[in-house]
C-alpha cells in the first residue's frame, strides 16, 4: 500500500462513514417528543374501520374510558416487534386499546391482523395519512393516552418495550383511572 | 385491461435486459469478444422500449381515470383537469422513480446515437455502466414501488385528488428538467468509471464527456430556475429559495457538476488534474443519487410531518452503497497509477480553475453538512434541531465572494504562466469604477445602508465589467468577433448570467418592501410608489375547487388611470377540503408587484399583503442565461459529431 492509494483512498472512507450513519438515521428511534395536542381533545375525525369499511368511526368512541390509542402499519418493522407487546398489554384491564392504521391497504392491514392476531378493539383505516398528519404523527409506532373526557395525555414514539410499559404508560393510565 | 399487468412486465423484462446490458459489454471489453460488445446498442434500445411502454402505460391510465389502480386513485380524480393528470403521473414516489428511469434510458440511448465516433470499447463499456445503474433502479421499482399496483376488489367510485400544492404549471416542466440534470450526470459518470475501469485515464475520455456534462447541468440549471420560481409564485410569501433539504439536494449536484464542467476544461487541455477530474465526474453523480436517497427515504423528513416507508430508504441505501461504494473502491485502487505530466506555476489559468473548484466543493459540502447536520445530532442522541437559512446565507456568502472575484479576473489568466503584472495594468481601472458604482447606487437609491448589499454589488459590476472588456480586448474592438469560438462566447454569456443573478439577489433582497393592510371594498393602499385599488371580491369556481378572487387595480402614484388589473385567489380544493392562496404577480424587467389574498374579516374588510420586489425577475434570468452559455458551448466544433 502506497502513500498515494491511501489519499486516494479518503472520499471512500467519508462516503462509508457517511452510509452509517444514513442507516442509523433509517432505524433512528425518536423517543419521547412533547406533543403539542397535549392537553387537547383528539382532532375530529371521520374515517372507516379498518375490518369493514361500512363502520364509520369518530372520536365519540373514546368517550367513558380511558383508551390508548396505537399508530400502526403493516409496512413499519418496527410494528412487527411491538405486536407482541401489544397482544400482552390488550389482555389487561383498565383502558381500551385502540389501533390507527396509518398510510396503508386494507388488504394488507388486515392480513396482518388475521396472521398476528388483532389486540385492538377497532382500527381506524386513515390511508392518506390525513388524522396522522392532524395527530403530528413523526413515524410509526406512535401510542397516544387518552382520559375518560377523549383529551389526549400522554404521547409516546417509538416501539413500546415491556419496560417502557410498566414504567412510562402504565403509571399515566391508573392515574387517569 | 390487462395493460396495467403489461406495464410491469415490461419493467420486469427491461430489468433483465439491463443486467444483461451491464454484463456482456463489459465482457466483451474485457475479452475483446467483438460479438458481445455489439450486443451493447441493441440492448439498450430495446430497454428504453420497454420503459417508455411501461411509461406510458401509467400515463393512459391517468388520462382515463383507471383508479383501479391504487397509484392512480391516491393522487389523481376525475375533476382534475387533464394537464395535471398527466403531470400527476410523477407527482408523488412511484411515478416520479418511473421518470428517473425513463431518464435515464433516453441518456443512454442518446449515448448510443450520438458517439459513433468514440472507440467501441470505450462506449462498450459505457453503455455496460449505464446498464448497471439502470438495473439497480428497475429492481428497486419493481419490488418496493410498484406504481401498477391494483386496488382489487374494491375499486374507488373516484381519487384522491393531486396534491393542491403540486397543481400549477410548474408540475408539468419542473420535475422532468430537474430529473434531465440530475440523471445526466450519470454519463458523465458511466464515461469515469468506464476509463477507470479500462485504466486508461488519458485526455479522449474527457473530451468526450464535456458536451455531455454541458448539457446535463444546462438541465439542471433549468430545473433548479423552474422550481425556484414555481415556489416563488405558489408559496405565497414571495421567497425563492428556502434551503429545504429538498432544494438542498438539486444544488449539491449543481455546485459539484459546475466544479466538472470547469475542471474538464483543464484536464483537456493541459492534462493535469485528471484523477481529480475523475472523482468530480463520481461526485456530481453520487450527488444526484443522494438527492434522491434524501428526498426518497424519509430520513430527513422523518423529523419532520411525514413518514414514509423505510424498506424503501434502506433499499436506496444499499443501491447507493454498491454505486458509489463500488466506484469510489475503483477510483482509489485505478487511479493511484497516474501521474501528471505536466505542471504549472501559481499564476496561471490553471489554479483560477482549481480555486474554483476548490470553493465550489467546499460550498456543496457545507450544503452537505448543514442538511445533515439535525440527522447528525439525532443519530449521536444529542439534540433536535434544524439548521436555517442563518446558517446557510452566512456561509455561502462568505464562499460565494472570493469566488465571485476570481471569476471576474480569470477569463484574463493564461494557461502555464501568467504575468502579474499584466493583470494589475489590465483591471485597476475596472476595479475603481467597480468600488464607486456600487457605493453610488445605495447612495442614490437609498436603503438601509449595508455591506452586504456594497459588495454584491461590486462582485456583479466587476465581473460584467472584466468580462466585457476581455470580450474588447480579444475581438480587437469587435472587429474579429467571429474569430473567437462558441465555447469563448458561452463562457462569456453564463459568467455575466452569474452576476445577474447575483444583482437579482442582491437588489431584491434589499428593496423589497412589503405591507400588511386590511382594506374594505373601494379602499387603497400605498406603497412604494404604487397605490392599489381594492375593488371587493367575486366567487369563482375551477373544475376541482371553488373559491373567491379579489380584484385589484393599480395605479402609478399620481395617475389617474391604472396601469394593471390584478386577481388574488383564495381557493378551496374541494376533494382534499385544503385551502390555498394564488397571489398574482405582475412584473416587468425592473420589478415584480406582488397581492395576496388573506381572510375576511366581520366587517366586510379584507386582509391583504401587498410586496413591491425590484429586479427580483433577474435572478432567474441570470440562470437562463447560464444554461444558454452551457450549451453554445457544447456546440463548439471541436465537439461536432462526426458522422
Amino acid at each position: 500500500m502506497n502513500k498515494r492509494f491511501l489519499i486516494l483512498s479518503i472520499p471512500l472512507v467519508i462516503f462509508l462513514a457517511m452510509v452509517i450513519l444514513f442507516w442509523k438515521g433509517l432505524s433512528l428511534n425518536p423517543g419521547e417528543l412533547p406533543s403539542a395536542l397535549i392537553g387537547k381533545p383528539m382532532p375530529s375525525f371521520k374515517l372507516s374501520s379498518v375490518a369493514d369499511p361500512k363502520i364509520i368511526l369518530t372520536p365519540e368512541m373514546f368517550l367513558g374510558h380511558v383508551s390508548v390509542v396505537n399508530v400502526w402499519a403493516s409496512w413499519c418493522m418496527a410494528c412487527r416487534a411491538e405486536h407482541g407487546m401489544l397482544m400482552d398489554m390488550s389482555k389487561q384491564a383498565g383502558f381500551k386499546l385502540y389501533g390507527l392504521n396509518y398510510k396503508d391497504t386494507q388488504e394488507s392491514a388486515n392480513h396482518w391482523l388475521k396472521t398476528f392476531g388483532d389486540p385492538f378493539v377497532t382500527s381506524i383505516y386513515d390511508p392518506t395519512g390525513t388524522l396522522g398528519i392532524d395527530l403530528g404523527v413523526y413515524g410509526v409506532p406512535e401510542t397516544f393516552i387518552l382520559d375518560k373526557a377523549g383529551m389526549i395525555r400522554y404521547k409516546y414514539i417509538g416501539e413500546i418495550k415491556a419496560s417502557d410499559w410498566k414504567n412510562k404508560l402504565w403509571p399515566v393510565i391508573q392515574k387517569l383511572q | 385491461m390487462m395493460l396495467p399487468e403489461i406495464g410491469l412486465a415490461a419493467l420486469i423484462i427491461a430489468f433483465l435486459i439491463s443486467v444483461l446490458q451491464c454484463v456482456l459489454p463489459i465482457i466483451g471489453a474485457f475479452k475483446l469478444n467483438q460479438r458481445l460488445i455489439e450486443t451493447a446498442r441493441p440492448l439498450a434500445t430495446v430497454q428504453f422500449l420497454l420503459v417508455a411502454l411501461s411509461f406510458i402505460i401509467l400515463l393512459h391510465a391517468f388520462v382515463i381515470n383507471d383508479f383501479s389502480l391504487e397509484y392512480v386513485a391516491l393522487h389523481s380524480n376525475t375533476h382534475l383537469p387533464l394537464f395535471y393528470r398527466i403531470g400527476a403521473v410523477w407527482g408523488a414516489h412511484e411515478g416520479s422513480l418511473l421518470l428517473w428511469i425513463l431518464i435515464l434510458n433516453v441518456w443512454t440511448v442518446a449515448v448510443c446515437l450520438f458517439s459513433r465516433s468514440v472507440d467501441k470499447l470505450m462506449i462498450a463499456r459505457v453503455i455496460g455502466v449505464l446498464g448497471f445503474i439502470s438495473a439497480g433502479f428497475l429492481l428497486f421499482i419493481i419490488v418496493t414501488s410498484n406504481p401498477f399496483l391494483r386496488t382489487f376488489p374494491n375499486i374507488p367510485m373516484d381519487g384522491a385528488d393531486l396534491n393542491p400544492i403540486l397543481q400549477d404549471p410548474g408540475l408539468m416542466f419542473h420535475p422532468p428538467m430537474l430529473y434531465m440534470g440530475y440523471v445526466g450526470f450519470s454519463v458523465a459518470f458511466a464515461f469515469a468509471v468506464a476509463a477507470l475501469l479500462s485504466g486508461r485515464l488519458d485526455a479522449a475520455w474527457i473530451r468526450w464527456t464535456r458536451p455531455w456534462t454541458n448539457v446535463a447541468w444546462a438541465f439542471l440549471t433549468l430545473g433548479i430556475v423552474l422550481g425556484s420560481a414555481w415556489a416563488y409564485r405558489q408559496l405565497g410569501w414571495g421567497g425563492w429559495w428556502f434551503w429545504d433539504p429538498v432544494e438542498n439536494a438539486s444544488l449539491m449536484p449543481w455546485l459539484v457538476g459546475t466544479a466538472l464542467i470547469h475542471s474538464l476544461a483543464v484536464s483537456e487541455k493541459r492534462d493535469v488534474l485528471k484523477s481529480w477530474t475523475v472523482l468530480l465526474a463520481i461526485f456530481a453523480f453520487s450527488m444526484s443519487l443522494m438527492g434522491t436517497f434524501l428526498v426518497r427515504s424519509g430520513v430527513l423528513t422523518s423529523v419532520h410531518a411525514f413518514a414514509v416507508d423505510p424498506q424503501r430508504g434502506l433499499a436506496i441505501l444499499i443501491y447507493l452503497f454498491v454505486v458509489i461504494g463500488g466506484s469510489l473502491t475503483l477510483y482509489a485502487w485505478r487511479a493511484s497509477t497516474v501521474r501528471a505530466v505536466n505542471m504549472f506555476e501559481v499564476y496561471s489559468r490553471e489554479t483560477f480553475l482549481l480555486a474554483n473548484n476548490v470553493l465550489l466543493i467546499v460550498a456543496a459540502a457545507t450544503v452537505l453538512i448543514g442538511t445533515l447536520y439535525p440527522l447528525l445530532l439525532d443519530a449521536l442522541h444529542l439534540d433536535k434541531i434544524s439548521v436555517g437559512p442563518p446558517y446557510f446565507n452566512l456561509v455561502f456568502s462568505v464562499l460565494m465572494t472570493p469566488l465571485l472575484f476570481l471569476l471576474g479576473l480569470a477569463p484574463l489568466s493564461r494557461w502555464k504562466t501568467t504575468d502579474i503584472k499584466i493583470f494589475l495594468q489590465n483591471t485597476w481601472v475596472v476595479f475603481i469604477v467597480c468600488i464607486v458604482l456600487s457605493l453610488l447606487i445605495p447612495f442614490v437609491f437609498p436603503s438601509s445602508l449595508s455591506f452586504g448589499l456594497v459588495l454584491g454589488l461590486f462582485l456583479s459590476f466587476w465581473i460584467i465589467l472584466v468580462t466585457l472588456q476581455d470580450l474588447t480586448v480579444k475581438s480587437k474592438v469587435f472587429r474579429r468577433l467571429s474569430s473567437l469560438s462558441l465555447s469563448y462566447y458561452g463562457m462569456v454569456i453564463a459568467h455575466i448570467g452569474m452576476a445577474v443573478t447575483t444583482l437579482g439577489i442582491v437588489l431584491s433582497s434589499h428593496y423589497s418592501v412589503e405591507r400588511d393592510v386590511r382594506l374594505l371594498p373601494d379602499q387603497t393602499a400605498t406603497l412604494s410608489g404604487y397605490t392599489f385599488q381594492f375593488l371587493g371580491v367575486h366567487a369563482m369556481v375551477g373544475s376541482n375547487y371553488k373559491g373567491v378572487a379579489g380584484d385589484f387595480l393599480v395605479f402609478q402614484n399620481g395617475d389617474d388611470t391604472p396601469f394593471a388589473a390584478m386577481e388574488s385567489e383564495k381557493r378551496v380544493y374541494i376533494v382534499q377540503n385544503f385551502e390555498s392562496t394564488k397571489a398574482d404577480i405582475n412584473s416587468t424587467i425592473t420589478r415584480d408587484l406582488y397581492v395576496s389574498l388573506g381572510d375576511q374579516y366581520d366587517d366586510g374588510s379584507w386582509s391583504l399583503r401587498l410586496y413591491v420586489k425590484p429586479f427580483i425577475r433577474w435572478i432567474w434570468a441570470g440562470g437562463f442565461m447560464m444554461l444558454f452559455g452551457g450549451l453554445l458551448a457544447m456546440f463548439d466544433h471541436r465537439y461536432r459529431v462526426k458522422k
